[in-house]
């Protein structure tokens, strides 16, 4: 999302703004004013979802708020539980799922640190379900604001890890997350980022309740504790056996891309709205490439459009999968490149390098690529990041400097 | 040598996720863990099914399984652990514990 | 809401239709293993269970071999009751959406560090919310499944890896705690204790905490041999000495009435239950009369409790 295009408006007011925009015959939606939470929100609620189990945090509160009003006015026909934890959230949602219900839950930062254990269990029982992330960082010094420290400490449980930009994007991949988890029997995280995209009402496309309904279907048969032979599930494995399954869940995340791919095409299909692993902005030609998370990346897309148009040659690229990790795609876009500038919204204390900059180093070592490489920490608690922090840190990368090099970048004004 | 890349073949299916079809647990057999066995004397045994109710297995079988009175019992030795909690609770004193062979 | 259900009152009556498979790998003359079985054996209906991690779930569940003849989960140690809370509230989703046909009883076994101590707060909230199912607590009175450590369950004076008796220390220096009380507290229809000798007791009590359409709770008895330090074949006797001395009263609070279900007028001295356990012997030694005096005035206490309760609700 872009500055400029948001406003923090007040949680009663963001609602309206309606009107059925036809496209063509089958493409039709309704435009409405929401913010990001607000837009899960209804996506859940369109998606059939059989168990909601949540607490309450900040800055997911809204999602959870706004599925309870759609319980309690009869609006969402699933079984909304309003646990007393976050633990116990993704414990509700495993057991639901574990019926063969579809489940949802969302999160953020120190709940999803106490779902922790749980995510595992979810992930490696092969689990389908959706969860909404509301990227906030992770205490200590206490804040609400956004980072991705806390979807990084659950990188490696297993999840699928989406991110998204703006609160259609948001709206649009909670959706396609249940296909998704469904059809590769993985659970799905969509990222959102507190505030920025949480708290910040935008235009949401929303498509009709019957086509996303059609688009959803059931869940698929698959074994359950309903099943008429008894099962057991959650068995305990020995060395002899553990690793059977351990490598089992790994070729299951290697292998889900075409099935991912397929739901961004279906989902193309119904809402006019293409997706793909990554998002490419002028990389063409581009000498320095700006590589991000999240909802900053509109930022920076503003920055490289007005450096374009003076003729400088940058451009940005953003993940909308983070798990599994795009690596042709990103390889192909920034093969002709000279300069990345990998920019971190978490920490890997004392690691060879911060968690996005691991990805990126990794992937183009593998691929015999060397490049310049500027790792940024950056917007950390909600640290600013403005058109023109970003200019700042484009015209650095457009001067010569080291090969490597990391720095914090702290933002906002002098 | 070794071919680094194997993948020892099982006996059985690894079922994605980790779960598996309810009651396979017969297969494993717990005779061995026995040092003693019970043997029940059928003259004694009065049928009250006491032995039954308590044994933590299950490997003691009621011989009438459908019905729904007194029956006389036998033993699944192969799943006996010979705790001696069935001659405990006897109230005929019908089984006795008796000493396995121990083959070395 | 309760549904009609009747008492056991013979053991002829109780199907042989075993839930629970042979080949499980709990020590010989487990406890728990028979509680499970006995309520197992007693469903109405084939449940769903949940099963908190502990000596149970392991000995019950190595890969690709399961004792449960009936559909059974397990997730972790301290979120059984969550677990189950998903596994019921997705049931009346699926079933309003025509999915299946009729919702399942949903029974969780959990051991008393996985109720008393890491579970509690997953409980409470399962029980708060209402959801309809029971949870079985299995208490043998420590962590057993990582070699005898206390749990708030363990009770006064008992030996444990961490709660050793020394020449300062009595064995376990703190009380039992009450989790019946905590239980009863969130208003729940019926909760009880009951034991594995008591088999017709608890029978019942568990066919009547399924006929109510709400949480219940069964606080299950349920020695260690391995960790009191007894016989295995004494495992039955010495839950029977338990409730024959008063030291753990069978009773139930059923819509806030208690009531003794095994009343106990002439009970036996308290050393019949110690003596013949490992974990409390060391209270029979002069040195350590001061904590047996402590131990027996609290069974009775309790019990005194216990019967004032009993009165004082039946009135109202």
């Amino acid at each position: 999302m872009c500055p400029g295009l948001s406003h923090q408006g007040h949680r009663d007011g963001q609602r309206g703004g309606e009107g059925v925009v036809e496209l063509g015959e089958r493409l039709e939606y309704k435009k409405m004013l929401l913010t990001g939470d607000d837009a899960v929100a209804y996506a859940v609620k369109q998606s059939r979802v059989d168990l909601v189990a949540a607490y309450p945090i900040t800055p997911q509160t809204v999602i959870v708020e706004r599925i309870a009003e759609f319980a309690a006015n009869g609006e969402f026909e699933g079984e909304f539980v309003p646990v007393e934890s976050e633990h116990s959230a993704m414990s509700a949602c495993v057991g639901g799922a574990l019926t063969g219900a579809r489940v949802f839950t969302a999160t953020a930062s120190q709940g999803l640190a106490l779902m922790h254990e749980i995510l595992y269990a979810a992930a490696s029982m092969r689990l389908p379900m959706a969860m909404a992330v509301a990227n906030r960082a992770l205490n200590a010094p206490l804040n609400i604001h956004n980072d991705h420290s806390d979807i990084m400490g659950s990188r490696d449980s297993g999840w699928i890890i989406l991110f998204s930009e703006s609160p259609e994007e948001a709206y649009d991949r909670v959706i396609q997350a249940f296909k998704i988890s469904e059809s590769v029997d993985l659970p799905v995280a969509v990222n959102l980022d507190a505030f920025t995209l949480t708290h910040s009402a935008e235009i949401v496309r929303m498509l009709p309740d019957e086509v996303i309904a059609r688009f959803v279907g059931r869940p698929p048969r698959r074994p359950t504790l309903l099943d008429e032979r008894s099962k057991s599930f959650g068995l305990m494995a020995l060395p002899d056996t553990y690793q059977y399954f351990k490598d089992d869940h790994y070729r299951s995340m290697e292998e889900s891309p075409p099935s991912i791919r397929r739901v961004e095409e279906e989902y193309k299909g119904i809402s006019g709205r293409s997706y793909e692993p990554i998002k490419k902005y002028a990389l063409e030609d581009a000498d320095v490439v700006m590589i991000m998370l999240g909802s900053y990346a509109g930022t920076a897309r503003m920055a490289a459009r007005r450096m374009r148009s003076e003729g400088h040659k940058v451009g940005v690229l953003s993940l909308g999968w983070y798990r599994p990790f795009p690596k042709r795609e990103i390889l192909d876009a920034v093969e002709d490149a000279d300069t990345l500038v990998v920019m971190d919204r978490a920490l890997s204390y004392g690691a060879p390098a911060n968690p996005l900059m691991t990805d990126i180093i990794t992937m183009l070592y593998e691929a015999g690529m060397r490049k310049r490489i500027i790792n940024v920490a950056y917007g950390l608690g909600g640290g600013e990041f403005t058109e023109d922090d970003a200019r700042t840190l484009l015209e650095y990368a457009l001067k010569e400097g080291p090969r490597r090099e990391f720095f914090f970048y702290y933002g906002g004004r002098e | 040598m070794k071919d680094p890349k194997l993948k020892p073949q099982l006996r059985f299916q690894i079922n994605p996720g980790g779960w598996f079809e309810g009651g396979s647990s017969v297969e494993y057999t717990t005779n061995d863990w026995r040092l003693e066995r019970p043997v029940i004397n059928l003259d004694k045994c009065v049928g009250c099914l006491y032995c039954w109710i308590y044994c933590p297995e299950p490997a003691i079988i009621p011989l009438d399984r459908e019905g729904r009175g007194p029956t006389k019992v036998e033993v699944d030795y192969d799943h006996c652990k010979g705790c001696g909690i069935c001659a405990q609770v006897c109230p005929t004193k019908a089984i006795e514990m008796v000493r396995e062979e121990v083959k070395v | 809401m309760m549904e009609e259900f009747k008492p056991v009152r013979s053991i002829f009556e109780i199907p042989r239709k075993e839930r629970l498979a042979p080949g499980h790998r709990a020590c010989a003359g487990c406890g728990p293993m028979i509680a499970i079985r006995q309520i197992l054996l007693v469903s109405p209906e084939e449940p769903i269970v949940v099963n908190a991690t502990g000596c149970v779930e392991v000995a019950t569940s190595v890969y690709p071999q399961t004792a449960w003849i009936v559909p059974w989960a397990h997730v972790a140690f301290e979120n059984s009751a969550a677990v189950a809370s998903g596994v019921e509230a997705a049931m009346k989703s699926l079933k309003r959406r025509g999915g299946i046909d009729k919702e399942r009883p949903v029974i969780v076994f959990a051991g008393d560090g996985g109720t008393f101590d890491i579970g509690l707060q997953a409980l409470s909230g399962a029980l708060e919310r209402g959801h309809k199912m029971l949870y079985v607590c299995y208490d043998n009175e420590a962590y057993m499944n990582t070699g005898i450590q206390r749990s708030s369950a363990t009770p006064y004076g008992a030996w444990t890896t961490t709660s050793p008796f020394g020449k300062v220390w009595p064995g376990k220096r703190e009380r039992k705690k009450d989790i019946i009380s905590i239980v009863a507290s969130h208003g729940v229809p019926y909760t009880a204790t009951a034991s594995i000798y008591h088999w017709k007791d608890l029978m019942t009590k568990v066919r009547k905490a399924l006929s109510y359409d709400g949480p219940t709770f069964l606080h299950v008895y349920a020695p260690c041999n391995r960790g009191w330090r007894f016989d295995p074949s004494l495992t039955v006797e010495v839950a029977r000495r338990a409730v024959e001395t008063r030291f753990f009263p069978l009773y139930e609070v059923e819509e806030g009435k208690y009531r003794i279900t095994v009343p106990v007028p002439k009970p036996r001295p308290l050393e019949d239950f110690l003596s013949i356990q490992g974990r409390f012997r060391h209270l029979l030694r002069p040195e350590y009369r001061e904590a047996l005096e402590t131990l027996k005035k609290m069974v009775d206490d309790r019990w005194t409790w216990l019967e004032r309760m009993a009165t004082a609700t039946s009135k109202s």
